[in-house]
């Protein structure tokens, strides 16, 4: 393996730890669940991304082998990440009497759905 | 015929790569794998009835690397605010996203597009699907931030899935 790949791959492996610590560090420090949300879902992603492309860089540079299962990893994390932070702001709101004060109006005439419901609307379906 | 056979093409074309790319290629894998992809569009069909328009190729490329970026300017920013800002100090508010996407697909993906990016979570979305509750975790002004998603993030994907 030549210095430099060695070199960048140490770099990516530091730079992945620094956003999963900072990550980890907003989900603790930060006031109230809506904003501890944000660590986790964005510091993380870069967190792990960088990790698996310092992983890609290792198979590719030490194995000459290219490893795929990385693009996969990325990818189903890149899928669940938003799916559940939304799920964990839904149960939230559900939950707390006083977010659900602090709501704005939805500015339509059905309100927001993990509250009031799905509703179908008279004018035009959903979907077209 | 076909269309029962394979209601949705494209899945069943991402379950055989996925499933390649899992186990190693290998003619048994690729057999399986085409089974798995006929079998698993038609055995959810029932909850996924219409297929979605996907647009040209290119505007998904230019949305991934719009996105992409987006993710990694993002993880630099929340970084800033969480190492260097008190908790309490954060102008943290909800604000409501109107939406002019109509399909489920389409609202799904600007979903995760804002959770994904800069200081935003997408929270949840009105009973009728026509407006999203974000909560930002820094602004000053809601009205840019909406108008932000609207024209980087919005009209893009109408171009994608409502063309």
């Amino acid at each position: 393996m030549t210095g430099i790949g060695e070199f960048a791959i140490a770099a990516l492996i530091c730079l992945s730890a620094f956003f999963l610590f900072v990550g980890s560090l907003g989900l603790a420090k930060l006031p109230d669940l809506m904003r501890r949300l944000h660590g986790p879902t964005k510091a993380t992603t870069l967190g792990i991304g960088s990790l698996l492309i310092a992983s890609m860089l290792f198979f590719l540079l030490e194995r000459g082998e290219l490893s795929i299962h990385e693009f996969l990893i990325t990818t189903f994390l890149f899928l669940t990440a938003p799916v559940t932070a939304l799920m964990v702001a839904k149960a939230h709101i559900l939950c707390d009497k006083d977010v659900r004060k602090q709501l704005p109006p939805t500015g339509r005439q059905a309100g927001w759905a993990v509250i009031d419901g799905p509703q179908a609307e008279s004018s035009e379906p959903d979907c077209a | 015929m076909l269309k029962r056979l394979m209601p949705h093409p494209l899945l069943t074309l991402l379950i055989v790569v996925v499933w390649i790319f899992l186990s190693g290629f290998s003619w048994g894998s690729v057999v399986l794998g085409a089974i798995l992809g006929v079998a698993i569009p038609i055995l959810t069909s029932p909850y996924w009835p219409s297929r979605p328009h996907i647009g040209s190729p290119l505007a998904i490329v230019e949305y991934a690397a719009i996105v992409l970026w987006d993710i990694v300017v993002a993880n630099f920013q929340v970084a800033y605010l969480i190492l260097f800002r008190r908790g309490d100090s954060l102008r943290s508010r909800f604000v409501t996203v109107p939406l002019d996407l109509r399909t489920p697909e389409a609202i799904t993906a600007l979903a995760g597009t804002i959770t994904m990016t800069p200081g935003t979570v997408s929270a949840d979305l009105s009973g009728d699907g026509r407006a999203l509750l974000v909560h930002c975790l820094e602004t000053d002004d809601a009205e840019a931030t909406v108008a932000t998603i609207k024209s980087r993030y919005e009209t893009r994907l109408k171009r994608i899935f409502e063309k």
